[in-house]
């Protein structure tokens, strides 16, 4: 369903990889791995089609995300080490903010739900700018709750969580994995997930 | 899904009125700047009356212009653009509701103002009216065609002054159009060709900003 | 026969064919100039109205020819850099950019000093000084972008959407000013005013406007080759450029 062939990415004058490639099928679960510095937000900045890729091509179901941007956007989740949260606005007004910008209609309760799923309802109604950066993190993942994308693309979702939240957090991953969704990843915790595949992309300078 | 400028414009116009100092500031900085001239230049009316075509018009596209760096900076750093980036949706149409909202924001409170400053300039009643007019027809142009200098500079060190010297000289034809509409009623003569040019470049800049600024986001977030 | 165009549109290929090109266009460029000169200078016959300072004519419409010729120029090479990706094409228009600043300058300070004499001010606000200006900051307005931004992937497309909304605006401008020119009683004073064209003042100036041309492309090759080593430094090509000119310069000492 995802494929990328030949990848390649350019940085300044750096070269940050080349020659990458994989597929990934519905109910795929992707690790990307490589120290700091190899470019696993760029690999995936440019799988959201957020960077242009010095060589090589992404594909979703066969063509090219760029001839198709609109289909793929509509089907894509990502959230990147930017929370992507206004300060000024509560959780809850960013949270329904951001899922309807994802042509994703969702009513208070259900955004309250969500919410409440990754344990921070108390906050609400709070403005995001006076949480914590524990409670920013996890305002930004309950779109996860409210997602109905095939393909989410999580970069160092688990960092800044508490236990018990990556517990829920990989539980609603192998929740999205067996409902046929894919998951590209990038993390350096230990986190069990459950998919129906599992691959890991290895980077290396 | 067409609805989505609309989230924007309205997220826009929320965030506005939660921080309204960012709005009094622009405000402020537009009637600083037309007080100044007369104390520059002395109170005499017949002086005063005859640079305030340009003067108001100067300040007024200054206040647009000082205002534009904010347009996409927060965005831009807090990842919500990003967002927008991937939004299943035309970009230009999401850069347009942000434009709408900072012309709501900044450009017509000072359309609005401007007659009172006007008054400060001795102008008669009708040069008044055309000021208004205007400058509600060209300030919209000064949003959209200043967009594509914010998203250009976006996170660039200095980008205040550099939004300042790409955009600026694109604004010429507007001023021109603009206080020389304001400058021929006040000779007694019509000012439609004037303003008639300014709604063209109004127009022109509708269907054309968005799609530049919309390029140029792309390349400034990659 | 089919050529592989797309071979010279690679740097390294790019940079020898450049650096052999570059005698040619400069040689050019200065056989064109003294020729124009001499026909300026020399032979065009003095105006009866406005004595030998009429000359600067031969320096001041050429040069202003330049700076606009050059604008939608470097433009274009922006506009195929964007489209097919092209590095070559971006760093032309960045090569550019400069020489077309210059030009601009020339015209407007050669405007200024025939302005002295014609009408006891080094400025008037005439439409086309006016707009030559305007120009300027458009040149400037694209230099201190690209240079502003580290990367340069970035600078090149940020660059090449600017000069492309600058081409947009260009005519608009230049109609604006005109109109805000005529309204303001400006039409006394005016450079397109000038002296009945003989044939030897049209050949002196085309001359004149060639040379400038070929120095032109002569000089905006030699920034090029200079922003392609720079650029690619770490590629094998320049390494081995680098290395082959040392050990040369090492026979020669």
């Amino acid at each position: 369903m995802l494929m990328a062939q030949g990848l390649a990415c350019l940085r300044g004058d750096r070269l940050l990889f080349k020659n990458v490639g994989f597929e990934l099928s519905a109910g795929g679960l992707m690790y990307v791995l490589g120290e700091n510095g190899s470019g696993k937000s760029s690999l995936l900045r440019l799988l959201c089609g957020l960077l242009t890729p010095e060589e090589g091509t992404v594909f979703w179901h066969g063509q090219a995300i760029k001839q198709n941007a609109e289909i793929y956007q509509s089907n894509l989740t990502y959230i990147g080490h930017l929370n992507g949260l206004k300060d000024d606005l509560t959780a809850l007004e960013n949270l329904q903010i951001s899922a309807r910008l994802a042509g994703n209609e969702v009513n208070q309760e259900e955004a309250l739900n969500s919410l409440a799923a990754i344990g921070i309802a108390r906050c609400a109604n709070l403005p995001v700018g006076v949480l914590s950066q524990g409670q920013k993190r996890r305002v930004a993942l309950a779109r996860l709750w409210l997602s109905r994308s095939k393909l989410w693309v999580l970069d160092e979702p688990f960092a800044a969580l508490d236990t018990a939240s990556v517990e829920v957090l990989a539980a609603r991953l192998s929740e999205h994995m067996s409902n046929g969704g894919m998951t590209i990843i990038t993390t350096h915790q230990d986190v069990v997930i459950n998919a129906q595949s599992t691959q890991t992309l290895r980077l290396s300078a | 899904m067409n609805e989505a400028w609309i989230i924007v414009l309205k997220r826009d116009l929320l965030l506005a009125f939660r921080r309204r100092s960012d709005v009094a500031t622009t405000l402020f900085f537009f009637l600083i700047v037309s007080s100044l001239f007369p104390l520059g230049i002395g109170p005499e009316a017949a002086v005063l009356s005859s640079i305030a075509p340009g003067v108001l018009w100067v300040a007024a596209l200054l206040a647009g212009m000082i205002s534009l760096t904010r347009l996409f900076a927060a965005d831009f750093s807090d990842g919500s653009l990003e967002q927008m980036l991937i939004a299943p949706q035309p970009l230009a149409l999401l850069v347009l509701a942000k434009v709408l909202a900072h012309w709501i924001v900044c450009g017509l409170p000072v359309v609005l103002l401007a007659p009172l400053i006007g008054l400060q300039y001795a102008l008669p009643n009708d040069a008044l009216l055309v000021l208004v007019l205007s400058l509600l027809l060209g300030t919209p142009a000064l949003s959209l065609i200043g967009a594509i200098g914010a998203a250009l500079t976006l996170g660039v060190r200095g980008s205040g002054l550099l939004v300042a010297l790409l955009v600026l000289p694109l604004y010429i034809p507007v001023l021109i159009f603009g206080a020389g509409a304001v400058a021929a009623s006040q000779h007694g003569m019509s000012a439609q060709a004037h303003l008639s040019l300014l709604a063209a470049c109004s127009l022109l800049s509708l269907v054309l900003a968005p799609l530049a600024t919309a390029a140029a986001l792309r390349i400034s977030v990659e | 026969m089919k050529i592989n165009w797309f071979k010279y549109s690679s740097p390294q290929t790019f940079y020898p064919l450049a650096g052999k090109m570059i005698p040619w266009f400069a040689w050019l460029a200065a056989i064109f100039a003294v020729a124009g000169l001499y026909i300026s200078f020399a032979i065009a016959p003095t105006d009866f109205q406005q004595g030998e300072a009429y000359r600067i004519i031969f320096v001041h419409v050429p040069a202003a020819w330049m700076s606009m010729v050059i604008y939608i120029v470097m433009a274009a090479w922006a506009a195929l850099g964007l489209a097919l990706n092209a590095r070559l094409s971006a760093m032309m228009a960045q090569a550019l950019a400069p020489t077309g600043a210059i030009f601009t300058l020339l015209a407007l300070v050669t405007g200024s000093l025939w302005g002295k004499p014609m009408w006891g001010a080094w400025w008037v606000w005439d439409a086309r000084l006016t707009s030559e200006l305007i120009l300027l900051f458009l040149y400037l307005g694209f230099i201190a972008l690209q240079s502003s931004i580290d990367d340069p992937r970035r600078a090149d497309k940020a660059g090449a959407l600017l000069a492309l909304v600058g081409v947009v605006n260009v005519p608009i401008i230049y109609f604006s000013v005109k109109w805000w020119n005529t309204l303001h009683q400006g039409s006394s004073i005016n450079m397109g005013a000038a002296p009945k064209m003989a044939a030897t003042m049209l050949l002196g100036m085309l001359l004149m406007a060639l040379a400038f041309w070929m120095y032109t492309v002569a000089v905006a090759l030699m920034r090029v080759r200079c922003i392609m080593l720079e650029r690619e430094r770490s590629t094998d090509w320049v390494k081995e450029l680098s290395l082959s000119v040392q050990s040369t310069a090492g026979v020669k000492s």
